[in-house]
C-alpha cells in the first residue's frame, strides 16, 4: 500500500489558525478535532511490510498545529519493509506540537521511520516519538528510525535508532532491559542538563533540547518524557507550551 | 596499514585519552556492567552506536583534510567547512557531557598532533576551531600523519572501545587478559564498523548530512549522570 497524506495551516483573519488542507490517504486518515488540532485515525491495519506511507505537515508562519493520533500504531510484518516518512516544515513564529501515541513494533516487522523537520527562525516545536519493542510478551520486530531537524539551514539534531539486533538491543550501552524507548525534541531550551531515573534532559548545542527516556512499559515511558518536557519548558520563559497554566503562543 | 595509526591508537599517546571511560565508570556504578560478559555487551553496543558515528565523522574529517590539502578552497588549508562538519558532530551529540568530553579530547589531541606531525592542515584547523570535536581532530591528525580515511575510521572505532575496556579493568579489577581477549573477539565488528563508516563518509564530502547518527540512549543517560557524580575516577 502506498499513501501520502498532508495537513497544512494558513494564517486566517484576526491571526487565527485555519487548517487549510487536510488530505487523507488511507490508512492515514486525518480528522480535525479542534480549531488547530488534528488527529491521525488509522483506517486500516498496519503499516504492514511493503507499505510506503508519507505524511507532509506544513505549519504556516504564526499559526499553530497540534497533531496527535487516536491510537497507537501497530507495525506488522508483511512483504518486505514498511516505511513511514514524515516531512514537516514549521514557519517563522509558528507552533507545532506532534504527540502521537506510541509505535508498537510487532514481532517480525521490518520498519523504517523517517522524520525530516525543517524549522524557520522562531519556530516552536515539541515532537515526541515513542517506540514499544514488541507487544506484551513478544520479541520485538526490526526498526530503523532516523530524525533530522534542520534550523535556519543548519543541523540541530540528527538521531538514528536501530531496534531488532538482539546483541545490541540488550546492550547496557544502548537500552539494556528497557522495552520502551522514546524521545521528545523541543525548541525550548533547558537551562541545564537534568537526569532522573531512566530519563535525561539534554540541552543541544544549538537552540533546542532532547528529552531521552527508557522504560519498562509505555505508561512509564510517557511519564518520564512528560517530566523531561515539563523540566525543559518550566526553565524556559520564551516557550509556547506552558503545562497547566495559560498557554502563551497558542491562540 | 600506515605505522602512524599505531601511534594514534596507542593509549600511551599523551593526549589525555586515559582519563575518559566513555560511560563505563557510570555503567559500573549503576551495576549494569559488573563482569566480562556484561562488559562485552556494553562494548559491542558502544561500538555499533557511538563508535559507528565517530568512525564516520573521523573518516569524513580525514577525507576533508586531504581535499583541503590538495585543492585549498580558500587558498589556505583549513577552510570554513570545518565549521559545517563541527555542526554535524554537535547535531549527533545530544548529551552536553559527551560534547564536552569530545571537545576536551579533541583539543588535547590537536595540541599533541601539531607537535608530532606539524602540518598546515592542523594549523588551519587550530586557527578556525581551537576546541574541535575529537573525531575532527583525530581525522585531521590521521591525515597529517599520512593515514587514509579508512585507517582514521579504524582508529576512531578502536578508540571507542579500547579506553572503556581498560577503564573497566581498573574499576572492576577484571582479568586484563580476559578483557583483551574480549577486544580481540570484537575485531570483526571493528572491521564492519570501519567499512560502514567509510562507505558513508568518503564519497559524501562535503555532503555530510546523511552520515550515520546512531544514538545510544543509555550512554546519554550514563554520561549525564556521571557529570553530576560526586566521586569519580574518570572525566567521562
Amino acid at each position: 500500500m502506498r499513501a501520502r497524506a498532508a495537513v497544512a495551516t494558513v494564517l486566517g483573519p484576526g491571526g487565527r489558525t485555519v487548517v487549510q488542507r487536510l488530505a487523507s490517504a488511507p490508512p492515514l486518515t486525518l480528522r480535525q478535532t479542534g480549531p488547530y488540532t488534528v488527529h491521525l485515525v488509522s483506517t486500516a491495519a498496519g503499516p504492514l511490510g511493503g507499505d510506503r506511507l508519507a505524511l507532509d505537515v506544513a505549519v504556516a508562519p504564526r499559526t499553530t498545529l497540534e497533531l496527535g493520533s487516536v491510537a497507537s500504531t501497530l507495525v506488522l510484518p508483511g512483504e518486505g519493509e514498511s516505511e513511514m516518512l514524515i516531512t514537516a516544515r514549521v514557519g517563522t513564529g509558528a507552533t507545532l506540537r506532534f504527540t502521537p501515541e506510541p509505535t508498537v513494533l510487532a514481532a517480525g516487522c521490518e520498519h523504517r521511520l523517517l522524520v525530516r523537520l525543517t524549522l524557520e527562525p522562531g519556530a516552536n516545536v515539541l515532537w515526541r516519538e515513542e517506540l514499544v519493542l514488541g507487544r506484551h510478551g513478544e520479541t520485538t520486530g526490526r526498526c530503523h528510525a532516523r530524525f533530522d531537524a534542520i534550523r535556519d539551514g543548519l543541523p540541530l539534531l540528527r538521531q538514528e535508532f536501530t531496534v531488532g539486533d538482539p546483541a545490541l538491543d540488550t546492550s547496557p550501552a544502548v537500552h539494556g532491559s528497557a522495552r520502551c524507548v522514546g524521545t521528545t525534541f523541543l525548541t525550548a531550551v533547558a537551562k541545564e542538563p537534568r537526569v532522573a531515573d531512566g530519563v535525561a534532559v539534554l540541552p543541544l548545542a544549538g537552540p533546542g533540547t532532547l528529552v531521552s527516556a527508557l522504560a519498562a512499559d509505555a505508561v512509564g515511558l510517557r511519564s518520564r518524557l512528560e517530566w523531561g518536557e515539563r523540566t525543559t519548558i518550566n526553565g524556559d520563559d520564551s516557550v509556547a507550551f506552558g503545562g497547566d497554566g495559560p498557554v502563551p503562543g497558542l491562540q | 596499514m600506515h605505522p602512524a595509526l599505531l601511534l594514534l591508537t596507542d593509549s600511551r599517546l599523551p593526549a589525555g585519552g586515559h582519563a575518559h571511560s566513555g560511560g563505563t565508570e557510570q555503567a559500573i556504578a549503576s551495576g549494569a556492567v559488573h563482569d566480562v560478559p556484561t562488559l562485552a555487551a556494553f562494548l559491542k553496543g558502544r561500538l555499533h552506536t557511538a563508535g559507528a558515528v565517530t568512525a564516520a565523522l573521523t573518516a569524513a574529517a580525514c577525507a576533508h583534510a586531504a581535499s583541503t590539502t590538495t585543492a585549498p578552497i580558500t587558498g589556505t588549508p583549513g577552510t570554513p567547512l570545518w565549521g559545517r562538519l563541527d555542526a554535524e558532530v554537535d547535531a549527533r551529540t545530544a548529551s552536553p557531557a559527551q560534547r564536552h568530553a569530545s571537545r576536551t579530547q579533541g583539543r588535547l589531541l590537536l595540541r599533541v598532533a601539531r607537535r608530532v606531525w606539524p602540518s598546515p592542515v592542523l594549523d588551519g584547523l587550530a586557527a578556525e576551531s581551537p576546541n574541535p570535536h575529537h573525531p575532527i581532530a583525530l581525522g585531521t591528525a590521521a591525515h597529517a600523519a599520512g593515514a587514509t580515511p579508512e585507517e582514521a575510521a579504524m582508529a576512531a572505532a578502536y578508540h571507542a572501545i579500547s579506553g572503556p575496556a581498560t577503564a573497566a579493568v581498573r574499576l572492576l579489577g577484571l582479568d586484563p587478559v580476559a578483557v583483551h581477549g574480549l577486544l580481540a573477539t570484537l575485531a570483526p565488528d571493528l572491521t564492519a564498523v570501519t567499512a560502514g563508516a567509510c562507505r558513508a563518509a568518503v564519497h559524501q564530502d562535503p555532503g555530510w548530512a546523511a552520515l550515520p547518527a546512531c544514538s545510544a540512549p543509555a550512554l546519554d543517560l550514563l554520561a549525564e549522570r556521571h557529570a553530576t557524580a560526586e566521586v569519580r575516577l574518570f572525566v567521562s
